[in-house]
């Protein structure tokens, strides 16, 4: 099965579980959770149900196309469930067998994992799902959310497609993987990880970086104090990404990186908090639905 | 009648680490439970698996026990009025109880008599107290909770079913949305739904659905399956009893397998390719019968033998990519310089206030100089744990640490060890992380005591100097440990150093880096008693007497291996019928000392033969208790101070201390004092207890 069918079946089998099938989200962004749709959407009583593959930078793992293991972006795929159903274990495994994973052939364990993003005050907890003794799955009950209590609680599963992949595909390295008929990672990615690569650790204009980070700071708070949340939240995002840049560029001293990190949770804590105000402003509106 | 009673809660994959605890407990609050019920019963036989927690108790009584309960009430003063008849409060106190006044007997408690009245309580059908289990199952204690969908409860997992029978009848209760009923899953795979026909049968109905639900069944399996390959293949497999149990505690139907992986990776140093093994993918690896790696593991899969091919071959594959991993990161590593980690460490921060682990390093060096030399050790030694120091943590910047972070030092050394440093340099970079736990294995060489104690004493320093000293279970630092990794050095090496100057040695070097929140003064005094509160929880630990340490440990700790040897000798002298009057004159001069304020003696102003005679002994005790005082040998120093009792006695048997002419009394008060002052350099004599054996 290539990567493409994966995430086709993936998306038809979530879809047909209630999800709305959303689209990547625009921005940059270092993994699914950082998504809106997940990281907003799961504060808040009302139901959220929700899938999606997300391309997830990190600027740090890149590797200049050298590593079989690691990338500057791979893709997640990420599927939201608010509140969290009393079967979405069962669910979670029959996804698999859509994949051609026969749990009877096979060794599919939940390995205790917790799992937290100080610079998004997150935490949950749960397991890593392992195949074989590979992990594939983060499974994760959110506890908190941007500093609030996750109430009702939800459920995020993300699969790790390359991984995912390089097991079904029983390959190697993750550049071999098809994507599709014919058209490999490598055909599609190599370059631009060769690139993002080659920017990120040699050639990103930092002086620049530094300035975007302040200003996608500011315009954050400004925007966030006039009750506009979700492109506050998107600047928010802007910093993270620019953020993690500078970071893997090693020009971020000491005592500016835990600066550099509180700065961003503060704001993702005072936005977490605008949009539950925001919701209940306009009386929880998904609420509402689905009792009628 | 008697009947069998079963309890399941269903649950999704627990974390391995709760499991046995969860159980324990489950047991115990059962017993307690049935005990405060006046429920009787036969046996408990308890179950766990990742999914599971389960109790079966055998033969329980249908009724609770009936019991004739004494009930007092008023006094009889009160219980009666003038005429003697019962008063109203004793009628009222009869009516209360179902009773009437011609139940009423009488018994003296304290000297008062009060009335009383038995009353019967009639066992209740077990049945309806039952479902009063709900709430031993809420109760069970997990280390980290959490909550699912839209419950309230807060428990290591969810919980998806509840199984509760008497006999065959189920004991209606509810938690978390889940109710009670007769049918429980099996195995997640290879098993089903299905009913449980009676409680005596739940463990061999869970068989046949492939759950092994007696944990110790499961490990004996495990251990049978591994034994077996290891004798069909003439392999040793050392089965590291932690790994063992968490395995056990991720499987309900464990079948053992083996895979391999490329002889290749046998160049890697076998803690890289053992921590791959073992932490990460908990399998257990394999050694020839002369204890060298073999390119095999064992793991364990939770289901049968079939796929086993696919299953083996899959965990072969992520190993292998783990293995590439670090062979890559191996040699990657080996082509910088050690200065090259060294720079980087400039950037990574050690404590937000402390700085960089840069900077801790540059003070730790300036510790372990100093420290070795107020031991005058050799130059050569000196300059190897300097060099130790100074590229102590550089490994932590390699690739393999930050992949395989249990690594640290290990690492250090080899890598050390390859870029051409001397051999006790490298080994003192892997022993400066010892102990790692409070009775962990010590480091072997000088070097390693050394930067072991430096690195310990800058943290412990540096955390409590900017308000980090640790609070009730709050030690992210882990300073309790590290204090008492530096005292097991100090007591292993024999150390001729004061713990207060090696303190003094590292606030001071704190001191200059002007991090520091509060004064120099305030900060000695802080780093003291936190050290002297570990040395005390070292001292309990070896079962010496809360008294006898706070003697030793009155003044300062001073040689920590000198005040572990006073107190075993005056453990033993506190039950020694001779030395009961040496403590006692020695005592009484200590008490009268408070009164002195100063310990010049003049011999011309001695008015008697026993005053001059007790001045003569302390001049001839004084430097031998010294000398040997201060060569650590407490059984000797405290003979010395012996020699003082008897004229001590006629000392106070012939003189008024406090004599009316001045001049004489603060003559005599300043021998006293003198005194005083050596035996409180050995210990606080007059806080230990008498204690006499026979």
């Amino acid at each position: 099965m290539n990567i493409q069918e994966m995430i086709l079946t993936l998306q038809n089998y979530w879809s047909k579980q209630n999800c709305i099938l959303m689209q990547a989200y625009d921005v940059e962004k270092g993994a699914g959770t950082m998504s809106p749709m997940t990281l907003l959407r799961s504060l808040g009583p009302e139901p959220w149900n929700v899938a999606y593959v997300e391309p997830s930078r990190r600027p740090d793992d890149g590797r200049y196309g050298e590593n079989p293991n690691r990338l500057y972006q791979h893709h997640q795929f990420q599927v939201i469930m608010k509140p969290s159903p009393d079967n979405i274990q069962e669910l979670y495994l029959e996804s698999l067998k859509t994949l051609g994973i026969d749990p009877l052939e096979h060794d599919i364990r939940f390995v205790e994992d917790n799992w937290e993003n100080p610079t998004l005050g997150a935490a949950g907890l749960g397991w890593e799902v392992w195949l074989d003794g590979m992990e594939i799955t983060q499974f994760t009950y959110f506890q908190q959310i941007g500093g609030l209590e996750a109430n009702p609680v939800t459920v995020e599963l993300t699969y790790g497609i390359e991984r995912l992949a390089s097991y079904i595909q029983d390959k190697e390295n993750v550049f071999d993987l098809e994507w599709n008929n014919g058209m490999t990672v490598k055909d599609i990615f190599l370059q631009p990880e060769y690139e993002h690569s080659k920017y990120t650790f040699e050639e990103s204009n930092t002086e620049m970086l530094f300035q975007l980070f302040t200003m996608y700071e500011e315009e954050a708070k400004v925007t966030m104090e006039k009750g506009l949340v979700f492109p506050a939240y998107d600047y928010v995002l802007k910093c993270s990404h620019t953020f993690n840049l500078l970071d893997a560029r090693g020009v971020i001293s000491v005592t500016e990186r835990t600066g550099y990190i509180s700065r961003i949770r503060n704001l993702a804590r005072s936005i977490a908090k605008a949009y539950v105000a925001e919701r209940e402003r306009l009386g929880f509106p998904m609420l509402n639905k689905e009792e009628a | 009648m008697v009947r069998d009673v079963l309890f399941e809660i269903g649950l999704e994959e627990l974390p391995a680490r709760f499991i046995d605890d969860a159980e324990n407990q489950l047991v115990a609050k059962t017993k307690d439970w049935l005990d405060e019920l006046r429920i009787g019963y036969e046996a408990i036989a308890s179950y766990s698996t990742p999914r599971r927690l389960a109790i079966v108790i055998n033969g329980l009584s249908e009724t609770q026990t009936t019991i004739e309960e004494e009930i007092k009430g008023p006094a009889m003063k009160i219980a009666k009025d003038n005429e003697g008849n019962w008063s109203k409060a004793a009628i009222g106190f009869t009516k209360g109880q179902g009773k009437s006044p011609d139940d009423i007997y009488t018994k003296e408690l304290n000297g008062t008599t009060y009335i009383y009245v038995k009353k019967h309580i009639e066992g209740k059908p077990s049945l309806e107290l039952l479902p009063t289990f709900q709430s031993i199952i809420e109760s069970i204690q997990f280390g980290k909770n959490m909550r699912w969908g839209e419950q309230t409860l807060r428990y290591a997992r969810p919980i998806r079913w509840l199984v509760a029978l008497y006999g065959n009848e189920v004991i209606p209760f509810e938690i978390a949305s889940v109710k009670t009923d007769n049918f429980t899953f099996g195995h997640r795979f290879l098993g089903e739904k299905f009913t449980i026909s009676e409680p005596k049968s739940y463990e061999n109905q869970l068989k046949e659905h492939y759950v092994i639900a007696n944990p110790n069944e499961r490990e004996q399996l495990i251990v049978d399956g591994i034994n077996k390959v290891a004798e069909e293949n003439n392999y040793t497999v050392n089965i590291d009893e932690n790994l063992l149990k968490e395995v056990r505690n991720l499987v309900e139907y464990p079948t053992v397998f083996i895979g391999s992986y490329e002889k290749t990776y046998l160049d890697l140093p076998s803690e890289v390719l053992i921590t791959s093994m073992k932490e990460h993918q908990r399998y257990f690896p394999v050694h020839s019968k002369d204890e060298e790696l073999l390119p095999y593991f064992i793991g364990v899969r939770n289901g049968d033998e079939k796929g086993l091919e696919t299953v083996i071959r899959g965990n072969e594959k992520v190993l292998r990519a783990r293995l590439s991993d670090a062979a890559f990161f191996y040699e990657e590593d080996q082509n910088n310089s050690i200065d090259f980690y060294l720079n980087k460490l400039e950037k990574v921060v050690f404590q937000e206030k402390l700085g960089t682990i840069s900077d801790k390093v540059q003070r730790m060096e300036k510790i372990t100089e100093n420290i070795a030399h107020s031991l005058k050790f050799d130059d050569e030694v000196i300059v190897k744990a300097k060099r130790a120091t100074s590229i102590s943590k550089f490994d932590l910047m390699t690739n393999m640490v930050n992949e395989f972070t249990e690594l640290q030092g290990i690492m250090g050394e080899k890598y050390a060890l390859k870029q051409g440093e001397d051999k006790n340099v490298a080994q003192a970079i892997k022993e400066h992380y010892l102990p790692k736990s409070t009775a962990g294995n010590l480091p072997e060489t000088i070097e390693g005591y050394l930067v072991s104690v430096a690195d310990k004493l800058d943290t412990i320093v540096g955390c409590i100097s900017v308000g980090l000293r640790p609070t009730g279970s709050q030690d992210p630092y882990a300073l309790r440990r590290q204090a008492v990794g530096i005292l097991r050095i100090l007591q292993e090496s024999g150390w001729n150093i004061s713990v207060n100057t090696l303190i003094d040695i590292a606030v001071q070097v704190h001191h200059e880096t002007n991090i520091v929140e509060i004064s120099k003064e305030e900060l000695l005094e802080e780093v003291i008693s936190f050290m002297k509160q570990r040395a005390e929880f070292l001292l309990k630990e070896s079962s010496v007497e809360v008294d006898i340490i706070d003697a030793v440990l009155d003044n300062e700790i001073g040689i920590f291996p000198y005040a572990v040897q006073k107190a075993k000798v005056l453990s033993d002298k506190r039950v020694d019928p001779a030395f009961k009057p040496i403590q006692e004159a020695l005592v009484r001069v200590m008490n009268l000392a408070k009164k002195a304020d100063n310990q010049s003696v003049n011999p011309a102003h001695f008015q008697t033969d026993s005053e001059k005679e007790l001045f003569e002994v302390v001049e001839k005790v004084i430097p031998s208790f010294n000398k040997e005082n201060n060569d650590g040998k407490a059984m000797e120093a405290l003979e010395q101070l012996a020699k003082l009792a008897e004229p001590i006695h006629q000392f106070f048997e012939h003189n008024m201390v406090m004599d009316k002419d001045e001049t004489i009394k603060n003559n005599r008060l300043g021998l006293v004092s003198q005194i005083n002052s050596i035996i409180k350099n050995y210990a606080n004599l007059s806080l230990i207890e008498w204690k006499q054996t026979f």
